[in-house]
């Protein structure tokens, strides 16, 4: 037997090798081994789905959750296949992607950039996700696509909405199938100089942070372009509850339209107050008052009830989108089928867009041959598809943002039941609302393989 | 000037609100010397408690309409509530329409209830405990009660309108002889106001005329000579605990068809409430429902755009600086009393 002997030597040499390698951060070590981070090695690849489960906003992120798991089924060959029935790419064959079975892990991202960071890290470094999609915000959506960057992984952002997620704070690794502000403006303005005039005074109410100055900014430039006029933009607090205070004034403002630039809660609760203040019923320069939301979510229509009835505003998708608008939009009731028949209603828009991440990420895969993100990146840049549920769309290799027609909706005076709540005014071209990408700024950068 | 009247019925209106939970949180300190930070949970659960009735009322069975197709292109499917056929269709849907108000009656022994639980179950076991143990406890049971809320009832929020009776507003410029039109104001909120202050009157009636109330003051004053005169008075602590709760639970049954309620609302209003009771005086009621007003007003003052394109920022902290400016030329806050939270 034989006895160690410790002296301080050598307890100090083990000690700064083992600091050191301890140094080294695991996320430029994990499965690097193939040129590219986390390379999947046996006989299955992880995705990350990191979405809020709790929060504010923990109902679009349930709802997220069920289409990435019906995408996942989907590409393993279960189920009807959804929309890869329609898909225009045939490169997936339902035996999961480059033969090897999907799994996936998911994270709470709790609508908090530091918490979605977090757990985007975790499943990228414990889990080996090889790809992170979700979030239901755009300031988590840009702290995750920052983190992908560095660590070299895919980010196939979910419901972000901000021109940011793609303007300034665009990067190599990470792409957008969700529509942005800039979209939004360019869709409803046209609508709305078409229903209530060119002659009209505006009156805004903004959610004071990133996404409501994009979305303000780009109705005004919109709508200004028009003719309108702006009386007012004021600014209201993300942690306002009762917007009685801000809304009352708007009626002697001098405004006969009042244009909420809020999200979620904030809407729901703007638009409530807005209604009880009779702005609905209201005459203001001898015509009818109005009221607009730029950004309708589904879900979240449902928590303002019959107050959405005849207010305008874009959405991204509807699941009674090709039923509507025809065979365009081919690709909704496949999903919508799919979605329907395993949770019993249909899928939101957050749903839609995560879906169709899943499966457009897989794709790239499929066609680029390797899940090496440099590979990725190129299969997705200027990538034409269909059969989406949006029409013919572009991956634009600009900013990674697609460009597709934008929905115009109104909140519809008798829903029949909670998921009819809006109805289809029109549907803008995706060639009206396409934008320099340089108006934004920013840089993608080069992709990052992490190795 | 119209502004400024509007301005003013804001502020009552959403003061009313703070006042109706500093109330109910300067009682419980008053009587049982604890800083409950559930109290905003116990808020959210009284507007709950009218989301639950309306769902009572609305339970349904389902029946099948081939004539009309769901969206998936099935025969679709039609719930009609149960109490059609008990009372007739008529009567039924007047109950529905009518269920915020009702749902008071269905709130009340359920908030004293859960008071009444919440503070023998938990809260007594930190009477002797620091301040800072009660905050920790009563902060972490909002968060479970919030919880478990979100788990039953999911993070939106859920439209619970007011009675059609009351959806509108009232054209207040034209009844006070200013010009039609300047001054709307929704029914709802002047009906929100005027329960608030019954419900105010009644506490201090309650305190005042009845001698259950006289026992509790004199509680709240001198405990242990109270107690020494044989008096039980942990038990009629705990029954105004009970009372707080079902105060803070009426505030946010009527307050559902304001703002649609969702898990959050609670800790949306619990700091405001806090600094209610500060600037009111701590375990002073009057100085509570004084204080809410009084915050309200100014809110809603600093919220007026004119206001805030010359102080940028001010909507957000008025009430802060508010609060600084009292404390700094009134330490005891409005109408504290000497000895409270000083020893």
């Amino acid at each position: 037997m034989t006895k160690t002997k410790l002296t301080r030597r050598s307890v100090m040499q083990t000690g700064a090798v083992a600091g050191a390698g301890l140094a080294v951060p695991t996320i430029l070590t994990a499965g690097s081994h193939s040129g590219f981070a986390n390379a999947p090695t046996g006989s299955s690849v992880t995705l990350g789905f990191n979405v809020p489960q709790s929060g504010p906003y923990a109902d679009e992120g349930a709802d997220e959750l069920r289409a990435y798991k019906l995408a996942v089924e989907h590409l393993n060959g279960e189920g009807d296949g959804g929309m890869l029935q329609t898909f225009s790419s045939k490169a997936l064959d339902g035996t999961g992607i480059l033969g090897k079975k999907v799994e996936y892990v998911t994270g709470d991202t709790q609508t908090k950039p530091d918490a979605a960071r977090a757990s985007a890290r975790s499943m990228i470094e414990k889990d080996g996700a090889i790809m992170i999609t979700g979030g239901s915000s755009s300031g988590v959506a840009v702290a995750v696509q920052a983190l992908c960057q560095e660590a070299g992984i895919i980010f196939m952002a979910g419901l972000t909405h901000s021109n940011d997620t793609t303007g300034k704070d665009k990067k190599a690794n990470g792409f957008r199938h969700f529509f942005n502000s800039y979209m939004t403006g360019a869709a409803l303005a046209p609508v709305l100089a078409d229903r209530y005039g060119s002659d009209r005074k505006a009156y805004h109410l903004t959610a004071d942070y990133n996404w409501g100055y994009t979305t303000e900014e780009a109705v005004r430039n919109s709508t200004e372009a028009l003719g309108w006029e702006t009386v007012a933009a004021v600014k209201t607090p993300l942690s306002q509850t009762d917007f009685s205070s801000y809304v009352a004034p708007v009626l002697n403002s001098g405004a006969d339209v009042l244009v909420l630039n809020h999200y979620g809660g904030n809407m729901v609760n703007s638009l409530t107050s807005a209604v009880e203040f009779g702005l609905r019923a209201a005459q203001a320069n001898g015509k009818n008052f109005e009221i607009v939301v730029p950004l309708y979510s589904r879900l979240m229509a449902k928590g303002a009830g019959k107050n959405v009835a005849g207010i305008f505003g874009t959405t991204g998708w509807h699941w009674s989108l090709e039923n509507t608008a025809g065979s365009r939009y081919a690709g909704t009731n496949a999903f919508v089928k799919s979605f329907g028949e395993k949770y019993g209603f249909p899928p939101s828009q957050a749903a839609h867009t995560c879906y169709c991440q899943t499966l457009l990420y897989a794709d790239a895969v499929q066609r680029g041959g390797s899940f090496n993100p440099c590979s990725v990146v190129e299969a997705l840049e200027g990538f034409e598809f269909d059969g989406m549920g949006n029409g013919p769309t572009l991956y634009r290799a600009e900013d990674h943002q697609c460009i597709k027609d934008v929905l115009v909706v109104r909140g519809k005076e008798n829903p029949a039941n909670d998921f009819d709540l809006l109805e289809l005014v029109d549907v803008t071209p995706a060639e009206a609302v396409t934008f320099d990408p340089a108006i934004f700024g920013g840089e993608l950068g080069s992709c990052n393989p992490g190795a | 000037m119209d502004q400024i009247i509007l301005q003013i019925l804001n502020g009552l209106d959403k003061g009313s609100a703070y006042a109706l939970i500093a109330l109910g949180l300067t009682l419980i300190f008053g009587t049982l010397g604890v800083v409950n930070f559930a109290h905003g949970a116990l808020f959210m659960l009284g507007a709950f408690c009218a989301i639950t009735f309306s769902r009572i009322l609305s339970l349904s069975k389902v029946v099948v309409d081939e004539t009309q197709k769901d969206f998936l292109g099935n025969p679709l499917k039609v719930d009609v509530p149960y109490i059609y056929d008990w009372f007739g269709e008529s009567a039924g849907q007047v109950l529905i329409n009518w269920s915020v108000p009702l749902a008071i009656l269905f709130a009340i022994p359920v908030m004293i209830i859960i008071g009444v639980v919440m503070e023998r179950g938990l809260i007594k076991h930190f009477y002797k405990r620091p301040h800072a143990d009660q905050i920790l406890v009563t902060f972490g049971l909002a968060i479970v009660l919030q919880e478990i809320i979100k788990y039953y009832f999911g993070a939106n929020q859920i439209p619970n309108p007011a009675p059609e009776a009351f959806i509108g507003s009232f054209d207040f410029g034209a009844a006070i002889g200013l010009k039609a039109g300047t001054i709307i104001y929704p029914y709802w909120r002047i009906v929100y106001f005027c329960f608030a202050m019954l419900l105010i009157g009644s506490v201090f009636a309650f305190l005042q005329f009845t001698t259950f109330g006289m026992v509790v003051r004199a509680g709240m004053a001198d405990r242990e000579t109270v107690e020494l005169l044989g008096i039980n008075i942990d038990k009629r602590f705990t029954i105004m605990f009970g009372v707080a709760a079902a105060v803070a639970g009426l505030a946010g049954v009527m307050y559902t068809p304001i703002n649609p309620p969702n898990y959050h609302m609670g800790m949306d209003f619990l700091v405001i409430s806090f600094v209610v009771v500060v600037v009111g005086g701590m375990g002073s009621l009057p100085g509570a429902v004084a204080a809410g007003l009084l915050l309200g007003i100014l809110e809603s003052f600093a919220s007026m755009r004119q206001v805030i394109e010359a102080l940028p920022g001010i909507n957000q902290v008025v009430i802060y600086l508010a609060a600084i400016v009292i404390l700094l030329t009134r330490p005891r806050g409005l109408m504290g009393r000497k000895g409270v939270m000083e020893e």
